[in-house]
């Protein structure tokens, strides 16, 4: 029972720390003075990688690094430039890494094509098998069908 | 025979595709810099050894550069000391440091107690002119023409090795012209006297 209790008490102190990511927040800088400003911050350090732990945003990165670049971001947005420009701006100095959604160009254009076209493929070739077994089981119905009637 | 003859193609097709896309993603610790064939950042930055002339785009002109990023709190600069301070001695290029994210007395220790490969340091005390080279990991090494333009970069510390296979060759191969072959005139002219 004693053993139970302190199971108990373990699991609750765990589900409790898992508040404690959200709330120590990496990003603490004051919130723009526009809303509008805001949730267009919060969209670009979310899509901008942090060029030093790939994997992270800017936004969820806690190295000095990232958070130069949210400065760059915002004071690029409070200085009126449009998210495309940001985006220009961080992609001439890092290059297309440095988005998590990258750009359709002529160069990747068939990645975003390769589906449709397998795709395509795949139809072609279920349409040509059912079509040949159609064809098969008709000969075949006819041949019966002709041997059990003609006589 | 032949109804395998197409999705077995389509199977090596695929085989190939993937084993390119294996081959050639870049390392992550060595991406390519979208600044190389381009002029060098435009820049102006203190000089950590003498406040009256700062460091700038301007210094890079008119002879090749190896333009070096670190720090004191950097471990891999640490590595690479001696590397850039054999280049020093080779003299072939003069290294210009851009001190990122440091204190200023941090800077003149470090190469007070290592010793001084660079002609000339610039303190970028934010990280701004950093970021503007689009440097994300210390030591970063670039490579800059007599025109000011970015001819290579490397990430991580610089080696003997990678400053001959890198580095060396590209300027060579524009600069240090081999000599013209010596005419038989002028070689007997030359050993004239001797013999």
């Amino acid at each position: 029972m004693r053993l139970a209790g302190w199971i108990w008490v373990l699991t609750l102190l765990c589900a409790g720390l898992m508040y404690a990511g959200p709330g120590a927040a990496i990003d603490t800088s004051p919130p723009l003075p526009d809303p509008r400003l805001q949730q267009r911050y919060y969209e670009l350090t979310h899509e901008l990688r942090c060029m030093q732990c790939q994997s992270e945003a800017l936004a969820d990165s806690s190295v000095s690094l990232a958070a130069d670049l949210r400065l760059q971001v915002r004071e690029l947005l409070l200085a009126g430039q449009s998210d495309d420009q940001i985006r220009d701006h961080m992609v001439a100095r890092y290059g297309e890494f440095i988005l998590f959604r990258p750009r359709m160009t002529w160069r990747n254009a068939w990645l975003w094509a390769a589906p449709t076209l397998l795709m395509g493929v795949g139809l072609l070739v279920g349409w040509r098998i059912l079509r040949t077994r159609a064809r098969l089981s008709d000969s075949d119905e006819s041949g019966a069908n002709g041997e059990s009637l003609d006589p | 025979m032949n109804r395998f003859v197409l999705p077995l193609a389509g199977f090596l097709l695929l085989l190939v595709v993937l084993l390119v896309g294996l081959k050639r993603a870049p390392e992550k610790s060595n991406l390519p810099s979208p600044l190389i064939g381009k002029s060098a950042p435009q820049f102006t930055l203190p000089n950590l050894f003498d406040n009256t002339q700062p460091l700038s785009t301007e210094t890079l002109k008119g002879h090749w550069s190896l333009v070096n990023v670190w720090g004191t709190w950097c471990v891999e600069c640490r590595a690479e000391h001696a590397a850039l301070l054999q280049i020093k001695q080779e003299a072939r290029v003069p290294i210009i440091g851009i001190d990122w994210k440091d204190q200023d007395e941090d800077a003149l220790a470090w190469l007070e107690q290592l010793g001084n490969p660079y002609e000339r340091v610039g303190t970028d005390h934010d990280g701004r002119v950093a970021i503007d080279w689009g440097v994300y990991g210390a030591p970063e090494s670039f490579l800059i023409s007599p025109t000011g333009t970015v001819v290579y970069k490397h990430i991580g510390a610089m080696t003997p090795q990678v400053w001959q296979h890198d580095f060396l060759p590209r300027i060579s191969a524009t600069t240090f012209k081999p000599p013209p072959p010596p005419t038989p005139a002028s070689s007997s002219a030359a050993t004239g006297p001797g013999a």
